[in-house]
């Protein structure tokens, strides 16, 4: 293991005491509590951390946040490795294993990186390029292309983390914990209001964790003492929520907010159980308080890449806050006072500070003027124009330069590091995600909140207020009136005093110039991406004058990081080369998320039994605990078969139909939908849903309905009972039990609000155990005494209510398979109970119970339809051969318009008819097409399709049902069946091919 | 009387009465089956008088007209679930006679009454952590300012349609839901629930 080599002795917001040990690359190294992955492999002295993803330039850690382009990382192995991460955000713990995305075989040795050698070949839009010419290279160079542009694996194997997702709804949501967050979160806090305050950090306080220990103070406190005392107020209130390691990602409409939080990722392999790996939340927020703070700006500038180059407050936050050396020797580059405060606390630690070199010609603020006292060099009036180092940079070239040119000499200046600032950028990206506007400031080059439209204010550094005072000043402000806004009226807060130095004005350089002729030395903009300035110029020339276009062009901004530190930097060269004013060319869209953020975030607990629930009959168990094969009836678990031991699907639905034939078989019909219709135009109300008369139906009976959508086409079918003058009770197919019931409510409640009738919905109510067979009757009379079960006192189609099996049941004499048979509706409670009781009865009969595959089988034989298996939305009742069902004296019912439409009339529809195979055995596909000439060349005409396809123990031959054209003038001719690898001929036949005249159901 | 010692509860096959305690400890949620409570789903409209004050006089009480509010009786609690349409909880369990017996306070007027004991059960939910684990499947607010003690509500909660009613003093909540979803909601709730810890109580 290696000693943490530039590591300060004392100071900053990490615990020496505790070591934690992590690999990186494969090899061991250690760190502190406190630490990213980022600041202690920049304590080991580890520079290269990845390769650029274009031409896999060697590449060093930039930053010391979420705006990081080049420290990518692999977190973990296995099935919980996570790709892309950013080292700069990933918190150490003990046990951490991380690699280099993007390099291959090794970082320090990448193959790719020869793309560098050649890079003239890959320019802007190379990408777009290969598209075009030579025309069928394309797919071969995609191959290539991905190859080395890979970002990172995805784990092969399912995630095995947790994540939780939840709602939340606030006041004020306040987004960014820094000064201006604090301040804001204390006010609207202390009004009363429900606040939720998120930092992405680990703790808050933002850009005050980076101050030194003798740094700034507010109201009299060191501004991190302030920060603990303000979230321990916070803490105290029990209104206010807070959130660490909470990144605000997503701002949608009507104040909607997505955040993500970090539970457990900082803690390794020793997080506990219980917890979730994230959280997304989902918050609804009154007000929203922006505080996201601002993003430093780099300054452009000739081989400005390598590694050991980084913004200026990132050198400053290593080693304010994570104590370690950004290098021994750091140069200063700016156009802007507060790198100043870099140099002069990297001065105070004892590391070399070879000179400030400041793009302004006469720097006189009082940061320059405390450096001067400090002994740091101020080169007034000069640029970086070069640099040199192959894995970290070990000189930087120094010339004065004034109106965007060179204007003398070079120097070299030896430095192990390059502290560099162009000002800052506010952080917009979720005002903009907000439908706000963004208006442009010439003085700093900084876009800011404009006009919003949503209910939310910013305050601080992302409104461009840079001093900690505005800071201050600003968040109490904002957070007073959201709170205010939001209800809460509240005492304005006694703002706390600070002494922060004053800043001197800044000047705005997009570029710097420099003496390598153009085509030698590169300045990249982009760095995730490798885009240059020569590459944002050859956009320009060749005509890519939208932001837009430019952007997918280039590539600028399109990495995992969307251009934190570019985008900016991007549009600002392009508006030079297009010569257009900088908000004239304007910002690409900023989209969620503001960092990425885990699919299995979004995903949640949605997975597994929780991705759609599944709905289980009162006598599930049952089904269960006999074998029963379930299949999927829309969320329902129906039974499909009940296999005895060594038992197929086909033998076990073979002998369940003979049962059902011969003696009794059991079917738990709970899941057909039940409508309870009451009121005194309930009859009416049938009238007009159904295609046939409902008005003469006596109480006590039942009666077959068809419904129709208003195209006439068949929507759903179910059998309906009277059991009062204005009490009905109807039933549905099991998958259109709510949308039937939306139906009712829709006409109901849109178009005849006048009707007296309510619906509701008893699906759940009941249980139902449907007994079916030659003995049913001889079963049903063993269970109850109540009531007389002769056929002439309770005939087919009708119900008796009474006692069955020792509880209260309603029992129809219904069928759907041909047979004699009864539905018992109990309770649900009871249904376990009755089906026991049933099964316990039947056995001497014989009983079995049968699955969904043998009802079909049975309901097939005798040409009973299936709503959505016969049909498709396509089918009237006469394709059906239903016409029967269809009252020709109701003034009219919903559908009846349509059945008269020149379409539904027309001969050549596909229409209901059966198929016999020739050869009896052959049992058809369903949806299996069929053809009127079976040699004739593709295309063929197909005239059909079956719906419907069966082996008929009872027939002891197969059968299908068939949609075809004018089908029923085709009886007894000889048409054919695609099958796989064969045409199989069939017989045109009526389709039904059991007791037509019904005498078994109705004996 | 056999229906009684026939009947199932919706969650008996979780095995619930063996993991009962008696006293929660320091779980954050706590979870029981309300398996035997009565309903009655009632239509009418509220701007008839005379079926306001016929329901009335069954219940002993009025109806709840304001939005998601709750009105109870010693036996019956009356939840309000649209702008005709109430949900009736009744002790004891068999709430037909209830039913029977507003079918006949009811007759000529245009209103209805449907027994649906068995299509929903009830799942207690309380505990310090309570409002959180629903929070983390229901879009609503459950703020005592948005949502006080007494108020009802019908949302989801993860994919179940629910109803979540909250009881006088705030800390029990009821969640009514379908027979066929309550599987799906128990096991929902003690995924959700389980960062905090969860103790089943008896009925």
């Amino acid at each position: 293991m290696k000693r943490q080599r530039q590591r300060l002795d004392v100071g900053a917001r990490i615990d020496r005491g505790q070591r934690l040990a992590f690999r990186f690359n494969g090899k061991s190294y250690e760190g502190f509590s406190g630490d990213t992955l980022a600041s202690a492999l920049v304590a080991n002295g580890v520079r290269l951390v990845g390769r650029s993803f274009k031409f896999h330039r060697p590449r060093g850690i930039y930053s010391a946040g979420m705006e990081e382009p080049n420290a990518l990382v692999q977190l973990g192995t296995g099935a919980a490795s996570e790709p892309n991460l950013r080292a700069t955000q990933v918190e150490l713990f003990d046990g951490l294993e991380a690699a280099s995305v993007n390099c291959w075989p090794s970082v320090n040795f990448d193959i790719w990186s020869l793309n560098d050698r050649v890079s003239s070949m890959l320019p802007a839009g190379f990408y777009y390029k290969t598209f075009m010419w030579p025309t069928g290279l394309w797919m071969r160079y995609e191959r290539a292309i991905r190859a080395m542009a890979g970002m990172g694996r995805t784990a092969r194997e399912a995630d095995p983390d947790r994540y939780d997702q939840t709602n939340a709804h606030c006041d004020v949501l306040i987004a960014g914990g820094g000064p201006a967050g604090l301040m804001a979160a204390l006010a609207a806090g202390r009004a009363g209001a429900r606040v939720i305050l998120a930092d992405e950090q680990n703790e808050f306080g933002g850009r005050l964790l980076s101050e030194p220990e003798d740094g700034e103070t507010i109201g009299g406190r060191l501004a991190v003492d302030w920060v603990a005392d303000a979230r321990a107020e916070l803490a105290g209130m029990a209104e206010v929520r807070l959130l660490p390691r909470t990144t605000v990602f997503g701002y949608y409409d009507h104040n909607f907010i997505g955040l993500i939080e970090r539970v457990t990722d900082h803690l390794g392999g020793a997080a506990p159980e219980h917890l979730p790996r994230q959280r997304m939340w989902r918050v609804r927020a009154r007000q929203v308080v922006l505080a996201t703070g601002a993003i430093e700006r780099p300054l452009i500038f000739a081989e400005n890449d390598r590694p050991g180059i980084m913004l200026a407050g990132a050198a400053r936050a290593y080693l304010n806050r994570y104590g370690v050396q950004p290098g021994e020797k750091v140069l200063v580059f700016t156009n802007n006072d507060d790198a100043y405060r870099t140099a002069l606390d990297l001065n105070a630690a004892g590391i070399v500070v070879p000179a400030v070199v400041d793009l302004r010609a006469d720097p006189q603020g009082s940061l320059p003027a405390r450096a001067r006292e400090a002994g740091i060099e101020i080169l007034a009036g000069h640029g970086v124009v070069g640099t040199k180092g192959r894995l970290r940079v070990t000189e930087a070239r120094v010339a004065p330069v004034s109106d965007g040119a060179v204007a003398g000499p070079a120097r070299t200046i030896s430095c192990d590091a390059i502290a560099m600032s162009g000002g800052w950028n506010p952080a917009v990206h979720l005002f903009s995600q907000g439908q706000g506007k963004l208006r442009f400031e010439e003085a700093r080059g900084v876009f800011l909140p404009g006009n919003t439209i949503q209910a939310n204010r910013s305050a601080g550094a992302c409104n461009g207020a840079f001093p900690l005072a505005v800071c201050l000043a600003e968040g109490t402000e904002v957070g007073a009136l959201a709170a205010a806004d939001a209800g809460f009226g509240a005492p304005v807060l006694a703002l706390p005093e600070t002494k922060e130095a004053e800043e001197a004005p800044m000047e705005v350089v997009w570029q710097v110039p420099s003496d390598r002729p153009p085509g030698k030395a590169r300045a990249f903009v982009d760095f995730q991406n490798d885009v240059t300035t020569k590459d944002v110029k050859l956009a320009a020339r060749e005509g890519y004058r939208s932001v837009e276009h430019f952007k997918r062009y280039t590539t600028t901004g399109m990495g995992t990081d969307q251009g934190k530190t570019s985008n900016i930097n991007g549009v600002a060269i392009l508006a030079s080369a297009l010569g257009e004013a900088i908000p004239a060319v304007g910002t690409t869209t900023f989209r969620p998320p503001y960092t990425p953020v885990s699919f299995g975030a979004f995903a949640g607990r949605e997975l597994h039994e929780f991705y759609a629930p599944i709905r289980r009959t009162p006598i599930h168990a049952w089904h269960e605990s006999h074998g029963a094969v379930f299949e999927d009836v829309g969320q329902w678990k129906r039974p499909r078969y009940y296999p005895r031991a060594g038992e197929g699907m086909h033998a076990a639905v073979r002998r369940e139909a003979i049962a059902a034939r011969s003696g009794i078989g059991i079917l738990d019909a709970s899941t057909l939908g039940k409508i309870d219709i009451q009121g005194a135009d309930a009859a009416e109300l049938l009238n007009r849903v159904y295609t046939n008369a409902w008005s003469k139906l006596e109480v006590g009976r039942c009666r077959y309905g068809l419904m129709l959508g208003e195209d006439g086409m068949v929507m759903d079918d179910g059998v309906t009972a009277r059991l009062a003058e204005d009490h009905f009770l109807m039933s549905t197919t099991t998958g259109n039990a709510a949308r039937v019931l939306a139906w009712l409510e829709e006409w109901t409640q849109t178009e005849w609000p006048d009707m007296k009738v309510h619906m509701a919905s008893a699906t759940e109510q009941w249980a139902t155990v449907s007994i079916s067979g030659p003995k049913a009757r001889n079963l049903l009379a063993e269970l109850t005494g109540d009531f007389d079960l002769s056929p002439d006192a309770f005939p087919f189609m009708s119900f008796r209510e009474g006692i069955v099996a020792g509880v209260s049941a309603r029992v129809f004499r219904i069928s759907f398979t041909g047979e004699l048979s009864f539905e018992v509706n109990v309770a649900a409670r009871h249904g376990l109970a009755v089906w026991t009781a049933c099964m316990t009865a039947g056995e001497k009969y014989g009983i079995t119970p049968f699955g969904t595959e043998a009802m079909h089988l049975l309901r097939a034989e005798k040409g009973f339809i299936i709503v959505g298996q016969d049909t498709d939305g396509t089918v009237t009742p006469a394709d059906l051969g239903m016409d029967w069902i269809v009252s020709k004296k109701k003034p009219d019912f919903l559908g009846k318009r349509s059945l008269s439409r020149a379409d539904t009339l027309r001969s050549g529809r596909k229409r209901l008819v059966g198929l016999f195979t020739e050869d009896p055995k052959t049992v058809l596909d369903e949806g299996a097409q069929i053809v009127a000439e079976p040699r004739d060349r593709p295309p063929m005409k197909m005239i059909g399709h079956v719906t419907s396809s069966y082996f008929s123990p009872t027939l002891d031959r197969s059968i299908a049902l068939a949609l075809i054209e004018d089908g029923p003038d085709r009886m007894g001719q000889t048409l054919h069946a695609s099958m796989p690898g064969r045409t199989v001929p069939v017989r045109v036949t009526e389709p039904v091919f059991f007791d037509p005249d019904g005498e078994r159901m109705r004996g | 009387m056999p229906e009684r010692y026939l009947r199932q509860s919706v969650l008996a096959h979780l095995g619930l009465e063996s993991r009962a305690v008696d006293d929660p400890g320091d779980a954050g949620l706590v979870l029981c089956e309300r398996a035997h409570l009565g309903k009655v789903g009632l239509r009418g409209d509220p701007a008839d008088k005379a079926f306001l004050a016929a329901v009335e006089k069954e219940l002993g009480f009025a109806l709840p007209l304001r939005p998601n509010t709750v009105t109870a009786g010693d036996d019956v609690t009356a939840f309000w679930l649209g702008p005709n349409e109430w949900l009736l909880a009744v002790i004891p369990y068999e709430g037909t006679p209830l039913a029977e017996d507003l079918v006949k306070a009811l007759a000529g007027l245009h209103a209805a009454a449907t027994v649906l004991t068995d299509s929903r059960t009830v799942i207690g939910v309380s505990g310090p952590a309570a409002r959180d684990v629903l929070a983390k499947g229901c879009p609503l607010d459950l703020h005592p300012s948005a949502f006080p003690a007494g108020s009802c509500a019908q949302s989801l909660l993860g994919k179940a349609d629910v109803l979540i009613h909250l009881h006088d003093g705030g800390a029990r909540l009821d969640l009514y839901v379908q027979r066929s979803y309550a599987d799906y909601l128990w096991r929902w709730l003690e995924d959700a629930g389980a960062e905090f810890g969860i103790a089943v109580l008896g009925d």
